[in-house]
């Protein structure tokens, strides 16, 4: 251990590393290798979780902030979870060495500069112009109000997120939630072109000053609204508001879609009137699903459309494989499959044909491109349909899109 | 050295821009601003030579229009020693020449040997800031930079490589002081944390100054200004390379491109 005082090296900077002392049990490992050996990316890790660990105890915390291990995390939540020592891997340890890494002038791969940059300038990831954010809603056939407009009180303020704002294949999501909930007589609102991201995934991968920012940002636009309960279609958006934002005092209730959904389902079901006569296996996302437990929302939602044979891939509930896109993986394909690591995309893409179903259902905006691109890698794109759970009890209500 | 970087910025083209009524000019008012792409080339290199000249410092310099203090605090996050925001209440941007006369006043007073500008920003119509520094200093200028590298006991002479058309290089040496036009630093423009400007607008103060920036009409006239309509179509062509050309070149003609 290097004996140098204020080096990156020393122990005192690991202990000094923005954890509060309630998450300094990174201390406690005990070196079993559980989470290494759960991490679905471990094996193409230079310093998987363990080591990572051990190294940084070992004050040898440069070489794990150089190595692009640091970038490789995908924020599934397997590791945390299964850490005898709970040890907070995901959501803490990760998080702050690469906060730490940063300021030491340490630069990230450049997919993932360029989102933070794009959410700094913008308040997106994709680098879209804030005054476009509700052109999804062009057109729509529902009502769509707009709290940036018409302040007045809502029941219901739908966040609606960066990719079914901006990217035409979730723009059919956000469209069809909307009608959905005019449907249900739910009485929502949006914010408009004030909306940006929440950070969640910026904060996991290490830009706390951002994360920070956009929580000033949001405490700032919602303290001036009155409404009962936040609604988002993105379950990285639903943890920021339920697990982090309190901690810097901002507490608003929030569901994530599936949940609100599957609350209202007496009143849902005598609407789901089309069959889906198809094999439809769902995929648990790693925010919503593993790290809080919401598994059985999105299932529900799907054994009440007729028609529908609902199948579990191998790996589900818990042990669901990560699609890859989580706390900021969607913005590291290029670095990770340069350094080796798979696709995790592809690989459940092959568990739901192995589980002979016709549909993969999905609840996370990452998910529907991630998927559907890994459909035509794996060739299965003609067996496997990737959908949103609100487009299939859309089409089982007979919506169109509103186009 | 103290090695000066001006820094632009210019209307953000992700957003969608509006023109004034006389259809002469944008709306600045409705628009948004961002940091000169090459400007932060600019600023990229003037820190790696800093990083490899002892005692040496980099000033960013801005001419206020298009809240430039963003930009200003991210320079001096990423290591630029000094900021100075120059006063300017015009309602379009300085012309080359106004801000070329504004930054030489400082490139002076401050005594900076090293002037690295973006080689080119998009609302330059008028002239090139770089050359206009370059006359109002008298100093040697090399544009379309990709890389500098300082040389000679006192970093009296600086080795440049500049891009020609047809991937062409050339390793040129002139002497210092000089303005060098960047078109590209060698590595991409590095990333601060936002943590850590967050921390400089705490901690820094960019400075003010007011200084003769001269009146006067540019030299272009702008007749009208258009913003271009955007096709909701795409035509996909087939054929081998002389029938696709033929077809391009008719395509060229009924759209009037070509005559």
């Amino acid at each position: 251990m290097s004996t140098q005082t204020g080096s990156i090296d020393d122990l005192a900077v690991l202990q000094d590393l923005p954890l509060p002392p309630s998450r300094q049990t990174f201390l406690h490992c005990m070196q079993c290798g559980s989470c290494t050996g759960s991490c679905p990316l471990g094996p193409a890790m230079e310093y998987p979780p363990r080591q990572l660990i051990l190294q940084a105890r070992s004050g040898k915390l440069r070489k794990v902030m150089e190595s692009p291990s640091l970038w490789m995390c995908v924020g599934c939540y397997v590791c945390s979870l299964r850490c005898p020592r709970s040890i907070e891997l995901t959501d803490a340890l990760w998080p702050a060495l690469r906060d730490r890494a940063m300021q030491e002038g340490i630069q990230p791969p450049g997919e993932l500069q360029e989102a933070f940059h794009n959410i700094h300038l913008y308040g997106n990831s994709l680098g879209k112009s804030p005054r476009r954010r509700t052109r999804w809603a062009e057109g729509l056939d529902v009502p769509v109000r707009d709290l940036s407009r018409d302040p007045s009180p809502t029941d219901v303020l739908w966040i609606v997120g960066d990719y079914p704002s901006f990217y035409p294949r979730n723009q059919v999501v956000a469209r069809q939630f909307a009608q959905i909930l005019t449907a249900l007589e739910v009485d929502w609102a949006i914010v408009g072109n004030k909306e940006r991201t929440l950070g969640d995934c910026e904060r996991l991968y290490g830009e706390e000053g951002l994360f920070e920012s956009l929580v000033e940002y949001h405490r700032d636009l919602l303290e001036e609204l009155q409404f009962n309960l936040i609604v988002t279609l993105d379950p990285h958006g639903y943890r920021a508001l339920r697990h982090y934002y309190p901690r810097w005092g901002v507490h608003f209730p929030v569901q994530h879609a599936a949940n609100f959904l599957a609350d209202r389902l007496d009143q849902l079901k005598p609407l789901l009137t089309k069959p889906i006569e198809r094999t439809i296996t769902y995929h648990d996302n790693c925010c919503a699903g593993r790290r809080y437990g919401n598994f059985d929302a999105p299932r529900d939602l799907l054994r009440a459309i007729p028609g529908v044979e609902l199948v579990e891939m191998d790996h589900h509930r818990e042990t669901a494989l990560c699609c890859g896109g989580g706390g900021g993986g969607m913005w590291l394909d290029s670095h990770i499959a340069a350094h080796g690591g798979p696709r995790l995309s592809d690989q459940r893409v092959r568990e739901a044909a192995t589980a002979q179903a016709d549909i993969l259902a999905v609840s996370c905006p990452f998910e529907l491109s991630r998927f559907e691109d890994s459909a035509k890698v794996t060739g299965f794109e003609d067996q496997i349909q990737v959908r949103d759970i609100v487009e299939l009890l859309a089409q089982s209500m007979d919506l169109t899109s509103g186009e | 050295m103290n090695i000066a970087v001006p820094i632009r910025h210019v209307v953000d083209l992700i957003e969608p821009m509006t023109l004034v009524e006389s259809q002469t000019q944008i709306d600045y008012d409705d628009a948004s601003f961002v940091i000169n792409e090459t400007d932060d080339h600019a600023l990229e290199q003037a820190l790696l030579l800093s990083d490899r000249i002892p005692g040496s410092s980099v000033i960013v310099m801005a001419v206020d229009f298009g809240d430039v203090d963003a930009s200003l605090y991210a320079a001096l996050a990423k290591g630029a020693a000094k900021a100075i925001r120059v006063a300017y209440d015009g309602d379009q941007p300085p012309s080359a020449d106004q801000a070329a006369a504004a930054f030489a006043q400082l490139v002076r007073e401050l005594e900076c040997e090293l002037v690295l500008a973006g080689s080119y920003a998009h609302g330059e119509i008028d002239g090139m800031l770089g050359p206009a520094l370059a006359h109002e200093l008298q100093w040697p200028y090399v544009g379309v930079v990709r890389g500098v590298r300082l040389s000679g006991e006192a970093a009296d002479r600086a080795t440049v490589f500049k891009e020609f058309p047809g991937a062409v290089m050339a390793e040129l040496t002139v002497s210092v002081p000089a303005v060098i036009g960047v078109v590209g630093a060698e590595q991409p423009p590095r990333y601060v944390p936002v943590s850590r400007i967050r921390s400089v607008m705490k901690s820094s103060e960019i400075e003010d100054r007011e200084l003769t920036i001269p009146e006067g009409a540019s030299h272009v006239e702008i007749a009208r200004f258009e913003v271009p309509s955007t096709g909701q179509r795409a035509q996909m062509l087939s054929g081998d390379t002389e029938e696709l050309v033929m077809e391009v070149a008719k395509i060229l003609h009924e759209q009037g491109i070509s005559p």
